[in-house]
């Protein structure tokens, strides 16, 4: 299970190990995961193998996140609002990796709905990082990237909303994809906030990445802002030819004179990035620096609280306890509804929830979201005039590792918000994004992040494809640090 | 009243019954008996569902958008009404809001009053919407029904631009036919597609209308949800608020939300204006805005049905139908379609007018039935009229046959028996003629002298051998020959 999806395809094809054997690798894996590290809801013991056909994904075991709706199978976005649920539908992503032989062998935890980046939120308790269980795995694909990590199989789904697949992605030393907005239909994913949620994949290489979205990608009926693909291959299409491919990075993200007083960790996780942009050049791309206002990047994290809460009251006001979920308690109904979401939220989300109705309020709504969404368009834009001169821009992802499960361990540099935060561009515009993983500091990864403009998919992920191959940590299997007895 | 003057407004929501599925999910779009039979997930507001716009839907309500007079968007997108309600179990509304783009803004229609004359409605906006689930209350449960959740709902809303009941009535009706007529709704009251609220104020009658300053105090009266009811609420509370007028308890009105209890006959106060609900509309990012195509809505203008007004003055010069007539069988689509269909069959128009308006439209009433349910499809009233053209069966008889049919639900035909027929073959008739002539030779003797009053003796001599069922137009050909040569 520490192969690449075209190793195992082609370990199927020649007989060398049939997919019984896989399932069964990926299910024993699980459990010790489960055990170390809590990456699961559910673990499907009862997996069935498939038919091997020409298809790379027939008989490769794969993880769910567990906000995807799973027909018969227990799907609870790690909520207890949600704890009992079990769907009577299939969302159209997994509905097309199970049409095609692929086989799922369990569920993996997120922060509750999705709505966290910490991996620590989820009602059946916190993800530790498989490189170091001292540290988050981030969120909210937390068991996902943990799974993926620890090579329980090749991939599993997620779904980005800020950066939900591309910050665990790099905190756990894989790849992290989320494509753009509507090329993977939405329909049976528990919604956030519409207007940013994404699906994408998990995966330790590029091009299974590229695989999966050849598969789960496709316009949808049931999703209306899903589109048409079918001329878009992206396996196909990685050549690893990037000559004269122009990238852009950030100065006022990437330049460490720009934060006072850096810790050690900024310095060499920004000291990494500008090494990863030699290799860019030595493949023949042309890396400019530009720069963006500051004041509009500072705005970036207050943008996506403002925008996403908002959606999110809206969106989770379906979760009542009444039709489905545990039922409350209470005289009439509003009592039961109130005592349901009273009891099944964690507090980080009920925050959430009164920040999304105070900014929808008549008299708040121009104030602050109708001024998030005029933010939010200028920080698009400013993205999207990079495009016009640009094939992708590439930042590193986060200010450094993973962070520590007791904050009070992390010392963390000022300023550094709009640089941990910058992949929510990615969702505001709907860009294609990729995180790949770019070197270590101290025995832990770091990750670097190329995206591009709308339907440019197939180009950000050659690029990333280009890079994978020049460094050492293509389908990498976490390695846990050793601490220090004190 | 002479004093004050009423200004009415109404928001008259109608259920576009004629598309096949939801406005938003792929259910069926149809009234069932059997509660919750038609819902898919997202009725229910199953985690990870999604809307699908209906694209039928959208077309019939910009169909009503154009023949309202109204602007039509550029671009189509959907709001999000936000508010915890069973009838609703994602708990928002997706509608639009106006004056925010919607299907339909700034119209107006033409309203014919009994007497002829016309006033002008001006449209402020007409929006789509899905329709919520339908809930009954009882002592200390309530049962909920989401067949209707989800039905593509067009509310419509008027400027204050009526001062009476009789004229809200009157654009009830009139609105009813063009969604009849344009087939976007069965509009049908009894299935409950049709829900009004009614805005009500009273200025006094010498200050200037045009002027919104002197419009009074607006009154919502919230789910009055038949014309009758429109009727009575208006005019109670017409007569509320003048009392108040009286007193001098008017201007201390607040603006207020009322309901209409139909038992008790009045309107009963609900909230303020103060207490409204905030709903926290924000666009629905779930459905993206699109563009509407002005060849599209050329189209569609194009494709509007002939409307009740159009079919009546086809009806008048065409077909020679009087005013009335033709005024009675345009009220309900169902009717001009009966009769459209008789005059496809051949019958004539003004036979087909008379039964229809007399007969038909009496057992309708009388049963309380729906046209289309009617047993007596016009082919079946056919086989009636074809036998009086025919002179098998007198007029007498017709209707006894008429009434017949529908009680036994049996064809017409299988009651024009040869007993019941008319005699009307000739030798048969010749013979009876022969012997009624033989016995009766000294009129004969004195017809043919010049008592050509005799003639009618001689018809009923043969009417009285026959029992009546001698066709008196053959009989009398037959006399006349006989006797004149």
């Amino acid at each position: 299970m520490d192969k690449t999806i075209e190793e195992l395809h082609n370990l199927l094809k020649s007989g060398e190990v049939t997919s019984r054997e896989l399932i069964e690798e990926s299910l024993k894996k699980s459990h010790e995961i489960q055990e170390k590290y809590n990456a699961f809801v559910t673990i499907l013991d009862d997996a069935k193998e498939t038919n091997v056909t020409d298809h790379f994904l027939s008989g490769i075991p794969f993880g769910i996140k567990d906000n995807y709706s799973t027909k018969d199978i227990l799907s609870t976005g790690s909520s207890n609002t949600l704890k009992d649920y079990v769907p009577f539908f299939t969302a159209t992503a997994v509905q097309k990796l199970l049409d095609v032989g692929a086989v799922p062998v369990n569920k993996t935890v997120l922060d509750e709905f999705g709505m966290g980046g910490t991996g620590t939120t989820g009602h059946t308790g916190i993800v530790k990082n498989p490189w170091d269980t001292t540290r988050m795995t981030a969120g909210s694909s937390a068991g996902s990237a943990c799974a993926v990590a620890s090579g329980v199989y090749p991939y599993a789904l997620g779904s980005d909303t800020g950066d939900s697949i591309r910050k665990p992605a790099a905190y756990c030393g894989i790849v992290g994809y989320k494509p753009t907005y509507g090329m993977i239909s939405r329909y049976g994913l528990f919604a956030f906030a519409s207007s940013l949620d994404h699906c994408g994949v998990l995966t330790r290489s590029v091009a299974d990445a590229a695989i999966v979205t050849d598969t789960t990608k496709g316009i949808d009926e049931h999703d209306m802002t899903s589109w048409d693909s079918s001329d878009i291959h992206l396996y196909d299409s990685l050549n690893g030819d990037v000559k004269d491919k122009k990238l852009c990075y950030i100065k006022e993200l990437c330049d460490i004179e720009v934060y006072e007083n850096p810790t050690e960790e900024l310095k060499k996780h920004l000291e990494n990035f500008m090494n990863s942009l030699e290799v860019c050049k030595s493949l023949g791309m042309n890396v400019e620096e530009v720069s963006v206002d500051k004041q509009l990047l500072d705005a970036l994290p207050s943008v996506y609280v403002a925008i996403s809460c908002a959606e999110a009251t809206s969106n989770m006001s379906n979760l009542t306890g009444i039709i489905f979920g545990p039922r409350g308690e209470g005289k009439n109904v509003t009592e039961m509804m109130m005592d349901h979401r009273t009891k099944g939220f964690s507090p980080l989300i009920k925050r959430r929830f009164i920040i999304g109705s105070y900014i929808l309020q008549k008299e708040n709504q121009e104030r602050y979201f109708k001024n998030a969404q005029r933010v939010r368009r200028m920080l698009v834009d400013t993205w999207k005039n990079l495009f016009k001169s640009y094939d992708a821009v590439i930042l590193p992802v986060g200010s450094g590792p993973a962070k520590h499960l007791d904050e009070s361990k992390d010392i963390l540099t000022k300023d550094t918000a709009a640089l941990e935060e910058h992949l929510q561009v990615g969702n505001f515009g709907g860009f294609p994004s990729i995180t790949i993983p770019n070197g270590f500091i101290n025995d832990l990864p770091v990750a670097l992040n190329i995206t591009g403009n709308c339907y440019d998919d197939e180009n950000v992920l050659n690029i990333a494809y280009a890079i994978e191959s020049k460094m050492n940590y293509k389908n990498q299997i976490a390695k846990e640090v050793h601490h220090e007895q004190i | 009243m002479s004093k004050y003057k009423a200004l009415i407004g109404l928001e008259m929501h109608c259920e576009v019954s004629k598309t096949k599925s939801k406005v938003f999910s792929s259910a069926e779009n149809s009234y069932k008996e059997t509660p919750n039979a038609n819902i898919q997930p997202l009725d229910m507001g199953f985690p990870g569902t999604l809307p699908v716009l209906n694209k039928e839907a959208v077309k019939l309500s910009l169909m009503a958008s154009i023949i309202l007079h109204c602007r039509q968007p550029e671009y189509m997108y959907f709001e999000r009404k936000n508010y915890y309600y069973p009838d609703m179990p994602k708990n928002y509304q997706i509608t639009q809001n106006p004056p925010e783009d919607c299907v339909g803004m700034e119209g107006y229609v033409d309203i014919e009053r009994e007497d002829g004359s016309i006033f002008r409605v001006g449209i402020d906006n007409i929006h789509l919407e899905e329709d919520a689930a339908s809930l009954d209350h009882f002592y200390s449960t309530s049962n909920i029904d989401y067949n209707r959740a989800g039905v593509p709902l067009l509310e419509l809303v008027t400027y204050p631009d009526m001062h009476s009941a009789k004229d809200a009535v009157s654009f009830l009706e009139h609105m009813r036919q063009v969604y009849q007529y344009a087939d976007i709704s069965d509009a049908d009251t009894k299935k409950g597609q049709i829900r009004c609220d009614v805005n009500i104020s009273i200025m006094e009658d010498s200050l200037d209308e045009t002027d919104p300053e002197n419009w009074g105090v607006k009154v919502e009266i919230k789910n009055v949800n038949s014309f009758g009811g429109v009727r009575d609420a208006i005019n109670y509370e017409i007569e509320r608020q003048t009392k108040l007028k009286e007193t001098g308890e008017y201007d201390e009105m607040e603006q207020q939300t009322r309901r209409w209890d139909e038992e008790s006959g009045t309107t009963i106060y609900m909230r303020s204006k103060v207490d409204a609900i905030d709903y926290k509309y924000f666009v629905d990012p779930n459905l993206p805005k699109f563009k509407i195509d002005s060849a599209w809505v050329e189209e569609i203008r194009n494709s509007i049905p002939p409307l009740a007004h159009e079919r009546k003055q086809k009806y008048i010069n065409e077909y020679g139908l009087t005013n009335y007539d033709a005024s009675v069988i345009v009220k309900e689509k169902a009717q001009a379609e009966y009769f459209e269909e008789c005059l496809k069959l051949g019958i004539d128009a003004k036979t087909a007018s008379n039964w229809l308006t007399t007969q038909i439209l009496g057992e309708i009433n009388r049963e309380e039935i729906n046209l289309k349910d009617f047993y007596l499809t016009p082919a079946l009233l056919k086989q009636i009229i074809d036998e009086i053209n025919k002179g098998t069966i007198s007029s007498k008889q017709a209707k006894e046959i008429f009434y017949k049919s529908i009680e036994e639900k049996k064809e017409p035909k299988t009651y024009i028996s040869s007993d019941m027929a008319q005699i009307s073959d000739k030798r048969e008739l010749e013979s009876i003629i022969n012997k009624v002539l033989e016995e009766n030779q000294s009129q004969v003797a004195e017809y043919k002298n010049g008592k050509d009053n005799l003639f009618d003796y001689f018809v009923g001599q043969v009417m009285k051998n026959t029992r009546g069922k001698a066709n008196p137009v053959i009989t009398k050909e037959i006399l006349k020959e006989k006797l004149d040569k």
